[in-house]
């Protein structure tokens, strides 16, 4: 088990070395930054005096060096866009709100999908069956922008029961949390009712069941307990979607999170504080799927890794 | 779960009919009817012959006839009171302002709900006023803030969403088909680096590589193609490979390089013929997946630039105009939703048909 951690471990830091160069190199290749810093009028040795002043002038693998240099000591560079401000305050700044939107969406796929898929798979083949399945089905056709306009059009322009966009209080986070949150919603469904039928067929279900043990007492104390191992083992790609969906979602609904941040620098080519947040994501998800691993292995001690 | 919801036993068998509908209730069971059906008219025809099909022009709009909601709404109509009349300035002559709308109206266009009785209209009367125009079937589904007819735009974009999605999964496909191959046939440091590579590329959020990707290239047609290429070839090259090992290892590609054929030959003749179920499925699988990833590009302003009328870009259009003209955002998205969802269904019966083992995929 040590030996897997440390091997996954160091894989990850592996793609994570490789994710920085791919974004470095990206981010060098697709112009000169001065273009952003300076106005078209500029001359040539106000560009020079910039590229100085931003280290531009070196070559690639040196800039590179830098760049790593810094990185260790915390330091990600200074914004383009916001000229100045290092890239790791914009970070500080729009991180919490990413991730209580974050959790928030994890906790309502979570409450919304462990009891339903569970009736579902009790009441399999029933009416209440397929319209789950049509749900889930739709859930994973549907891209999180035009389920989040949708949802922002019917609740908070139709029926005006929430905010449409911005942050505040609890009433600004349920349409966003519940357009991230779908998808999840959706595949966690799925995977719960299909553990769920799985389980219900086992012969310790049937014991427990002639021993009169009530039926909601087999539902949720046996099987379901059992049955939560597959979707945990979710969860990792879960983080995925999240940081994934962050990006639309707080961009449809102007939630001032690292996700709409990223879209802005992208737009700005501010490649500092693109690199940082893609990094910083990138970090998030292997150390999300790394965990999830180990975990699964903890839950269920049947598994081991060589 | 290939086919729609649609009941295996009883439900349906209880329905009345004769031989011929249960027969037609067999079909539909059997084949995906109504994904092929809906995929057909919304995807496939509309891209082919968009030039044909399509009412209008799809870029230049009708700026007297703006936001016309769609063809079955009537026209908005409200109580308002009048808040000023204006009479002063010769141009605005016979103009009144009402409650709560910036825009002024002609004394003409509205009727008299109470006051008014004097023949002029006086601050405090209230007044029916149309606040919106209903829609005609000259655009069925209305027009956009340019006065561009949003079906003719949808029709459009159906090409967008199709050549991506096929040569985005030829080019993708095709490379993650031939590294699975060589990193199955090769084997060693080879299979290593390839299989490093895809998960390296699995480990990294792909709408954020996408965007990264695009940004840095200009943003069009080909980069969104390539850059979605990019994204899709390691699960293939995955996928790939761990069919391709168990064929390696078969007696007939053992005799077959006894024989003397080339190490070309025989992946391209021996081991690839025996993936093409494979690769077919994953192939229809994925369309549902680029479509996705390409309209959500375009809706993020890193896709398709902007007079071509990509679904994505549509819906970023309306995105603004959500409060006062829903279907410029609203019908787009049920192109997306409507196609993506039958390309699922088809490729879940697909899989179920070709390629079962295919499942947890």
């Amino acid at each position: 088990m040590q030996r897997y951690i440390l091997r996954r471990s160091a894989q990850g830091l592996l793609a994570i070395v490789v994710i920085s160069m791919v974004v470095f190199a990206l981010a060098r290749v697709t112009g000169d930054p001065t273009q952003v810093l300076l106005p078209d009028e500029a001359s040539e040795e106000q560009i020079l005096a910039t590229q100085i002043e931003w280290g531009l002038d070196k070559p690639l693998h040196i800039q590179y060096w830098i760049y790593i240099k810094r990185l260790t000591r915390g330091d990600m560079g200074n914004s383009f866009k916001w000229y100045g401000v290092p890239a790791t305050q914009l970070i500080k700044e729009r991180l919490p709100a990413t991730i209580q939107l974050s959790l928030f969406a994890l906790l309502i796929s979570a409450a919304i999908a462990f009891p339903v898929g569970v009736m579902v798979a009790v009441k399999k083949d029933s009416g209440f069956d397929y319209a789950g399945k049509m749900f889930a089905i739709l859930g994973q056709s549907a891209p999180s922008f035009a389920l989040g306009l949708i949802l922002m059009w019917v609740f908070a322009v139709q029926l005006d029961w929430f905010p449409t966009s911005g942050k505040g209080g609890l009433n600004h986070m349920i349409l966003p949390g519940v357009a991230l949150g779908y998808y999840n919603v959706a595949a966690l469904m799925r995977l719960t009712r299909s553990s769920m039928l799985e389980v219900l067929d086992t012969e310790y279900v049937k014991l427990a069941r002639i021993k009169g043990v009530s039926e909601r007492r087999v539902i949720w104390k046996h099987c379901f307990r059992n049955a939560l191992i597959v979707p945990l083992t979710y969860f990792g790609l879960i983080g995925a979607v999240l940081i994934t969906g962050s990006v639309v979602t707080e961009t449809v609904f102007a939630w001032p999170g690292l996700g709409a941040l990223v879209i802005e620098a992208i737009l700005a080519r501010d490649f500092t504080v693109v690199q940082a947040v893609v990094l910083l994501f990138a970090f998030a998800f292997i150390l999300i799927n790394i965990l999830v691993d180990i975990l699964y292995a903890y839950i269920d001690p049947r598994i081991r890794y060589a | 779960m290939a086919l729609v919801a649609l009941p295996k036993r009883g439900l349906m068998d209880s329905l009345p009919g004769g031989p011929a509908v249960q027969q037609g209730l067999t079909w539909a069971r059997r084949y995906p009817l109504l994904p092929g059906f809906v995929l057909l008219f919304v995807l496939i025809i509309p891209a082919i012959f968009a030039n044909q099909i399509a009412p209008h022009d799809y870029r230049i709009g009708d700026l007297d006839l703006v936001k016309q909601p769609p063809a079955w709404i009537g026209d908005k109509i409200a109580e308002q009171t009048v808040v000023q009349t204006v009479d002063r300035r010769v141009a605005r002559r016979g103009e009144i302002t009402v409650k709560s709308a910036t825009r002024r109206i002609d004394k003409g266009t509205a009727t008299f709900l109470q006051g008014g009785g004097d023949g002029t209209v006086d601050v405090g009367d209230k007044l029916r006023v149309v606040i919106r125009k209903g829609g005609s079937w000259t655009y069925p589904l209305g027009t956009d803030k340019q006065g561009r007819d949003i079906l003719s735009r949808i029709i459009h974009g159906s090409r967008v969403s199709l050549t991506v999605s096929v040569l985005a999964i030829a080019l993708g496909g095709g490379m993650g088909v031939i590294l699975g191959l060589v990193a199955a046939y090769k084997g060693g440091i080879v299979d290593t680096v390839i299989m490093r590579l895809v998960d390296i590329k699995l480990a990294f959020p792909s709408i954020l590589l996408a965007l990264v990707l695009v940004a840095a290239w200009k943003p069009g047609l080909m980069t969104v193609i390539i850059v979605i290429a990019v994204l899709l070839w390691a699960r293939y090259a995955r996928v790939v490979r761990g069919e391709a090992l168990a064929i390696r290892n078969r007696d007939f590609i053992g005799r077959a390089q006894v024989a003397g054929a080339s190490n070309f030959r025989i992946m391209a003749r021996h081991i690839f013929p025996n993936l093409v179920n494979t690769a077919v499925v994953l192939a229809t699988l994925e369309v549902g997946h680029v479509i996705i990833l390409e309209s959500t590009l375009s809706f993020l302003g890193a896709g398709i630039p902007r007079p071509t009328p990509a679904w994505g870009v549509m819906v970023a259009d309306g995105r603004e105009l959500i409060v006062a003209a829903w279907w410029i955002f609203f019908f787009p998205c049920v192109a997306i939703v409507l196609t993506v969802l039958s390309m699922n269904l088809l490729g879940d019966w697909l899989r179920d048909k070709l390629d079962p083992k295919l499942r947890n995929v």
